[in-house]
């Protein structure tokens, strides 16, 4: 698996990589079923689809509003955390959010990190940065520790290890924790808690991501099923929390309907077992908790669709991957063929805008468009109509105006364009039309049979002996 | 909107937006069909089928001919200013008041939807394009609410399976109108088929774009159709139906889909209609 810091101006490879996965038949199998069971999860927990509907356009709304007023309530999130204790710290780009907590952890002397799930810190490789710096980090999730040690990535935002089935994860634990052979899910489960147990008591500095940020009472919220993410906030004596810019909310009544929607939409759960609200360090009278608290808000490209009101609402985006577990494409190919942190719809959207659109030209075209992403999304995000604005904006010429994202007419082609705008003059020609609709019937028997990507595997299409307008016209008259 | 609280100036367009409850006009004398370019030139037959369709139900069908394509293959390619001056060639030639009757959901969504996109900065073009919009109707779902069709099945019995293009269902509710012509039927056993709701891997230049994905796509899809028992596949698209035939010829298998409105017609008689004029 290539890392992104790799390939930062070569496209991703996403067409020979897809190829690859269709045909692991293995893969398809795993991802096949894993989708069809998420999805039933979550048809199961919104049996009402009115009820659904009023929070889908309830939940969007909250997020809109967030976004309207980004700037303000960041500003007082930071405000509420530094009352609370909490450091905040503010990055840039990937690398400054990288050299912040590696500060953090020099300051330290740290030598072991221990981690929480945590997407953001997959977008900044944090894992290899501080490996290459002398600080060795290890994922506490089940799914995320398994993929570790495979020395993978994440296949899916909030199942790493969805792409695996138990027979995978249980050759790997044999061959890498030296147990004995099992596929009892029980016991693989208990072995990598064993392995783990420790390791929280070690380790120098406990990181997590962050599903809310409370701007009003300055709190991070994280959601979580296995403990790990509170054991990783409270054990270590200190806690980094890294989390996107996005993800701040206005006040607690906002997280209710937000948080509703996100396990629901997730994993089918009403609510997560654990819900954890950090709102700073140990107090001088209490026992528990980490001595220092940090929260770093990275941008990365976030900024860019802040600034466009259309693009603005891929940051809607509360990462529950419903657009996935939905997606024709996604179940069939699995997330490492995306190349990208984020996989499937959300990906395609939220890519663009972290590493350009050179190096992600081929994932806005990866879809057909149908609409299953946007159907689901819990906090109604238009992917299909977002996917067709990247579109637009790939194609686009290099050098037009405005300038609206980097890598702006990364697949534009004069070629493609001319060829567009002469099918833009025989649809509005209907002279020409008319000859053309005649010639194509008329010479209908020297169709090729092989016309290269389609039928690879579909025959060729034919077309009629005629035309509906020439029918139409016999049987209607001229109009 | 919801009632829960007011949406803040700024809150997220939501396109397309989805069918709700629509309200149906009382039937009309006459009405434009918009033959869309697939069946212009893979299909005619089905768009005849959709003329003989409207005529049996009394009403005058105006087909002009100036018509060609909606615009969405280069609109979903992302190529707007060309998709846009071919829809306003179309948008002249559907300016009256009859409704426009189009035997293709997608098609039917962007004239219904997407044309409020592609003219959001004319003011003056919006006002045609709401008349538009408004007068748009899917055939299935124009025979189903507007004309209130009863019909009668003739012939022998038969099992089917009803494909629904993606965009027909999630803008049009095409589905649901097919299903609702089909079980008038009393000799038509509609069977459902695996993974019924999921894509058959079209979706226009995609399946040249992204071949083996599209390929996997329909290859299931057509897998599924054969494993639904049907013994014949309609559907309202005849996008989905290039794609879907087209696997079933390479595969070797007799099995061909037919639009829904050749179906009806060879397979129909009215009974006349329930609605009002």
């Amino acid at each position: 698996m290539s890392t992104l810091a790799d390939t930062p101006a070569q496209p991703i490879a996403f067409t020979r990589n897809a190829r690859e996965a269709l045909a692991d038949a293995q893969l398809r199998r795993n991802f096949r079923g894993a989708m069809d069971s998420l999805m039933d999860k979550r048809r199961n927990q919104f049996p009402d689809g009115d009820e659904l509907e009023r929070l889908r356009a309830f939940g969007n709304r909250v997020r809109a509003r967030a976004l309207s007023k980004l700037p303000d309530l960041l500003e007082r999130l930071e405000a509420n955390l530094a009352r609370n204790g909490v450091q905040v710290h503010w990055a840039e780009t990937v690398e400054e959010a990288n050299a912040i907590v590696h500060g953090i952890a020099e300051r330290h002397a740290a030598k072991k990190v221990i981690k929480g799930k945590s997407m953001v810190s997959e977008e900044m490789e944090m894992n290899h940065y501080l490996g290459a710096r002398g600080v060795d980090c290890l994922e506490s999730d089940m799914g995320e520790f398994i993929v570790q040690l495979r020395e993978e990535k994440p296949s899916h935002i909030i199942m790493p290890a969805i792409h695996l089935n138990a027979g995978q994860v249980a050759r790997l634990f044999h061959d890498k924790l030296d147990v004995d052979y099992t596929e009892d899910v029980d016991r693989l489960i208990q072995i990598g808690r064993e392995t783990l147990r420790r390791n929280f008591f070690e380790a120098d500095i406990g990181v997590s991501g962050v599903n809310f940020a409370i701007a009003e009472t300055g709190t991070l919220l994280l959601v979580e099923n296995e403990g790990n993410g509170r054991m990783s906030t409270t054990v270590p004596p200190v806690h980094i929390a890294v989390t996107g810019i996005e993800k701040v909310v206005e006040n607690l009544r906002d997280v209710i309907p937000l948080l509703s929607l996100l396990t629901r939409s997730a994993t089918g759960q009403p609510i997560t077992t654990y819900v954890n609200m950090i709102s700073g360090p140990r107090k001088a009278d209490e026992l528990d908790g980490p001595q220092e608290v940090h929260l770093v808000l990275l941008d990365n490209g976030r900024s860019q669709a802040f600034a466009d009101g259309e693009l603005r609402q891929t940051l809607n985006c509360i990462r529950c991957g419903a657009c996935m577990n939905h997606c024709p494409v996604y179940t069939r190919i699995g997330g490492h063929a995306y190349g990208t942190v984020y996989p499937g719809p959300i990906g395609k959207i939220v890519t663009p805008h972290m590493l350009g659109l050179e190096t992600t030209r081929d994932l806005p075209t990866a879809s057909s468009m149908c609409g299953a992403c946007g159907e689901v999304c819990p906090v109604k995000i238009p992917i299909p109509s977002l996917l067709r604005r990247l579109r637009e904006e790939a194609v686009r010429a290099p050098a037009a105006e405005p300038q609206h994202m980097r890598g702006q007419g990364a697949k534009h082609s004069k070629k493609e364009t001319l060829v567009w705008k002469a099918w833009r003059t025989l649809n509005t020609s209907p002279g020409l039309y008319r000859v053309a609709m005649y010639a194509g019937t008329r010479l209908r028997g020297l169709m090729p049979a092989d016309i290269g990507p389609w039928t690879r595997y579909r025959s060729a299409p034919k077309p009629a002996a005629r035309s509906l307008h020439e029918l139409a016209r016999e049987h209607l008259g001229a109009q | 909107m919801s009632p829960l609280s007011p949406a803040p100036a700024n809150a997220t367009r939501v396109a397309p937006p989805l069918e709700a409850a629509r309200r149906y006009p009382p039937k009309p004398a006459d009405v434009y069909l918009f033959g869309t370019c697939v069946i212009d030139v893979f299909f005619p037959g089905a768009g005849m089928d959709a003329i003989h369709l409207l005529e049996r139900e009394g009403i005058r069908v105006h087909f002009p001919q100036a018509q060609s394509c909606c615009g969405q293959p280069a609109y979903t390619s992302g190529y707007t200013d060309e998709a846009r001056e071919v829809a306003r060639a179309q948008l002249a030639l559907f300016a009256g008041d009859w409704p426009v009757v189009i035997p293709s959901g997608s098609c039917a969504g962007m004239f219904r939807h997407h044309y409020f996109e592609l003219f959001k900065d004319e003011p003056q073009t919006l006002k045609q394009v709401e008349s538009l919009s408004a007068r748009t109707f899917e055939l299935a779902e124009f025979l189903l609410e507007v004309c209130k069709v009863r019909f009668e099945h003739t012939g022998a019995p038969v099992k089917l399976a009803l494909h629904t293009s993606c965009s027909a269902r999630r803008e049009m509710n095409t589905h649901l109108h097919g299903r609702a012509l089909l079980a008038q039927l009393a000799g038509v056993e509609r069977v459902e088929h695996d993974h019924e709701s999921e894509c058959c891997g079209f979706g226009g230049s995609f399946s040249v774009r992204m071949p083996d994905i599209s390929g996997a796509m329909v290859q299931d899809k057509t897998a599924a159709l054969k494993g639904s028992g049907a013994a014949e596949v309609v559907s309202a698209d005849c996008g989905c139906l290039l794609n879907i035939n087209g696997c079933f010829e390479k595969q070797g298998d007799a099995l061909r889909g037919e639009h829904l409105a050749s179906f009806l017609l060879r397979r129909t008689a009215s009974a006349g209609t329930g609605g009002a004029r």
